[in-house]
């Protein structure tokens, strides 16, 4: 066996239209190992969550995959029908939301959720299964669990919310995690409970986490490893000292410079001009090319591609543009 | 602070909010009527052109000292001065979807504050200045005749932004103005509005949870905490020399990207209910220094303590 959790080659994710395909995810290429965590990060619409969810196999119709392939500790997974991906998602792959609520029913107890989804998942009988909810609650940091295993998931704050969530997601002792803006919607001294708690998890339990988030703060200080994706593609990958402190494609370097610190005063943020394209107008050749300084002709009719570790741009994989 | 330097200033500002149930739920469960204080005492005051910045987590009051400070809201104990032109005070809101009117065109929504601000200008003039600021916040001139609905959620944003500077304004409240926003469009807007603020002497009251995006922007930071500030000072003390514990453990707690820190340990416990805050210090829960004084008595800014720029009876004792 290999350490090698989650093996994404050459992904393509299309939504027909009534105008024509759109294409969400173009190439995309990663790998996540054992007990690592990988950041996926970028803004709005670059197609992060999307990746998340076609790894899932819960892209909404009509999106579909449409090239590539997706493998799981050695087997293939974007070929597996309905029913299986629906072993597999709660099974061998957790899932932790924005929105806790998302992921737990209002109207039943938390521990009964657990209960369920344990035994769903696994041999356990129900006393074990419900002794195995209790460690679980415990494991994330749940106060007292015996005292609140039956209550409701309104009866919990939004961060002990999130903590149940990922409580869920741990059931069935899963090799991946996908977590997607985990946590975005708690409060900022929560947000650091929560990452906390993803960062002991991976390591004690060797569980393999892909971090998706817009927030480069949180990557910089949870993931091993980071990929920044812009208008569907993979811009840039490495390990996060690298891609932080050099970042090698001139849409990272430029949002690295366009997020203020807490640390030292900048009169003026670094600017990207103009915006990402939306997905029907994607530029030929390199996505960032209109905004970028450095475009020259190559960048306007070659798409640079990276199987691994670098920048997906001209002048860093061949030194020019022309 | 010089009482004409103020353009705006709160004084022992408050607003509860009924928050019981129903009358007939109240008498059958035997349930008190139940206030909850969003805004708890407040003062402070904002220099003209300058930026004073209001830090703090959800639910702490920030937004309902905006809605006080635009006359959303009435006080219900304290006051606001304002020593503006009224019509020269806007505001741009936390939530881009609820504050654009869906059945106007972008263009009709911007120049609004204009036509009726100076009727006179003409349709060529205000197509003009609809273009410009339409360009100024990151969207194009033909955007003007969509509708809000056509728009993402950071684009609706930028176009609240746009509306509110329309109006030639002296005075902004900005409630989370770039919190919808996309890290490097927010570096585009925060960039804008310094530069306005610049060119023309705006005074801005600045309200985010984020306090890097704080830390660019202002001049002055008040932080609070369950409806009062616990800490106010000038920006560039507060991050070398943070007086409340709250303030110290938000700075210890906040990731950065410059300055990862990978051992960080995370702040314990959660924020309180407004409806039942802690007895004395609202803070003394989650407070590592907490002292015997802090469960019965609630701490005050006191002038002769750090000039009055923190409420902590920790930082009393060590007083310079
Ligand atoms: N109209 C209202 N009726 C009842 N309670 C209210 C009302 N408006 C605000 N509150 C309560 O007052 C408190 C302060 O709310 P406020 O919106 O000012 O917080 P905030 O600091 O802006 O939070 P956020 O960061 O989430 O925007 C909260 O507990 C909120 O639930
Ligand atoms: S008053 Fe007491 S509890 Fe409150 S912040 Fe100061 S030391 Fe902590
Ligand atoms: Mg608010």
């Amino acid at each position: 066996m290999t350490d090698t959790v989650l093996e994404v080659r050459d992904l393509r994710v299309e939504f027909p239209t009534r105008t024509g395909i759109l294409t969400a995810l173009d190439g995309v290429s990663l790998s996540i190992q054992r007990g690592e965590i990988l950041g996926v990060v970028g803004e709005s619409g670059a197609g992060k969550s999307m990746t998340g969810l076609a790894i899932l196999g819960l892209l909404e119709p009509p999106g579909r995959i449409a090239g590539g392939e997706i493998w799981l500790s050695g087997d293939r997974i974007d070929t597996l029908s309905e029913r299986e991906m629906e072993n597999v998602r709660g099974g061998r792959i957790g899932a932790i939301f924005q929105d806790p609520l998302t992921s737990l029913n209002p109207l039943f107890r938390v521990g009964d959720q657990l209960v369920e989804t344990i035994r769903l998942h696994t041999d356990l009988g129900k006393e074990q299964a419900r002794a195995r909810a209790l460690e679980l609650l415990r494991e994330v940091g749940i106060p007292a669990p015996e005292n609140r295993i039956d209550a409701y998931p309104h009866q919990f704050s939004g961060g002990m919310r999130q903590r149940v969530v990922i409580a869920l997601a741990l059931c069935a002792e899963p090799e991946l995690i996908v977590a997607d803006e985990p946590t975005t919607a708690l409060d900022v001294s929560i947000q650091a409970q929560i990452t906390a708690l993803l960062r002991q998890l991976c390591r004690e339990r060797g569980t393999a986490v892909m971090l998706v988030t817009h927030d480069m703060g949180v990557i910089a200080e949870t993931a091993d490893r980071v990929a920044v994706m812009y208008a569907g593609r993979i811009a840039e990958m490495g390990t996060v000292e690298d891609v932080v402190r050099r970042p090698r494609h001139p849409y990272t370097e430029g949002l690295m410079g366009s997020i203020p610190s807490m640390h030292g005063d900048v009169a003026e943020l670094q600017m990207i001009p103009g915006s990402m394209p939306r997905l029907d107008a994607i530029p030929q050749g390199c996505a960032f090319n209109p905004r970028c300084a450095h475009a020259g002709t190559r960048c306007r009719t070659e798409v640079p591609r990276i199987n691994g570790t670098g920048a997906a741009c001209w002048l860093a994989l061949e030194g020019a543009t022309e | 602070m010089n009482r004409t330097d103020a353009i705006l200033e709160a004084v022992a500002l408050e607003r509860r909010f009924d928050v019981s149930a129903p009358w007939l739920n109240r008498v059958i469960e035997r349930k008190p009527r139940q206030t909850l204080r969003a805004v708890d005492g407040v003062d402070f005051q904002i220099r003209r052109g300058q930026t004073l910045a209001i830090v703090g987590e959800s639910g702490c009051g920030k937004s309902t000292i905006a809605k006080l400070v635009t006359g959303l809201y009435e006080p219900s104990g304290g006051a606001i001065q304002f020593h503006g032109d009224p019509n020269r005070m806007q505001m741009i809101f936390q939530d881009p979807y609820a504050s654009l009117n869906p059945r106007w065109r972008v263009g009709r929504i911007i120049a609004e504050p204009l036509r009726t601000l100076r009727p006179e200008t003409s349709a060529v003039d205000l197509g003009a200045r609809v273009d410009e600021l339409l360009r100024t916040v990151g969207l194009s001139p033909s955007d003007a005749s969509k509708y809000p609905h056509a728009f993402s959620g950071g684009q609706r944003q930028r176009i609240s932004i746009a509306r509110a500077l329309a109006g030639d304004p002296e005075f902004l409240v900005c409630d989370e103005p770039t919190s919808a926003l996309d890290v490097s469009v927010q570096a585009q807007v925060l960039n804008l509005m310094k530069q306005l603020q610049r060119d023309f002497g705006l005074t801005y009251l600045f309200i985010s949870h984020d306090l890097s995006v704080v830390r660019h922007m202002a001049d002055e930071i008040a932080v609070m905490y369950l409806g009062r500030i616990v800490e106010i000072q000038p920006k560039a003390d507060l991050f070398e020399r943070p007086l409340h514990p709250y303030t110290r453990m938000l700075l210890e707690t906040i990731p950065d990207l410059k300055v990862p820190n990978r051992d960080r340990k995370p702040m314990g416990g959660e924020v309180p209910s407004p409806i039942a805050p802690p007895k004395g210090c609202s803070f003394h829960p989650r407070c590592p220094l907490a002292f015997d004084r802090c469960m019965s008595e609630r701490p005050v800014r006191n002038a002769d303590v750090h000039q009055g720029r923190v409420a902590c009876f920790a930082a009393e004792e060590t007083r310079k």
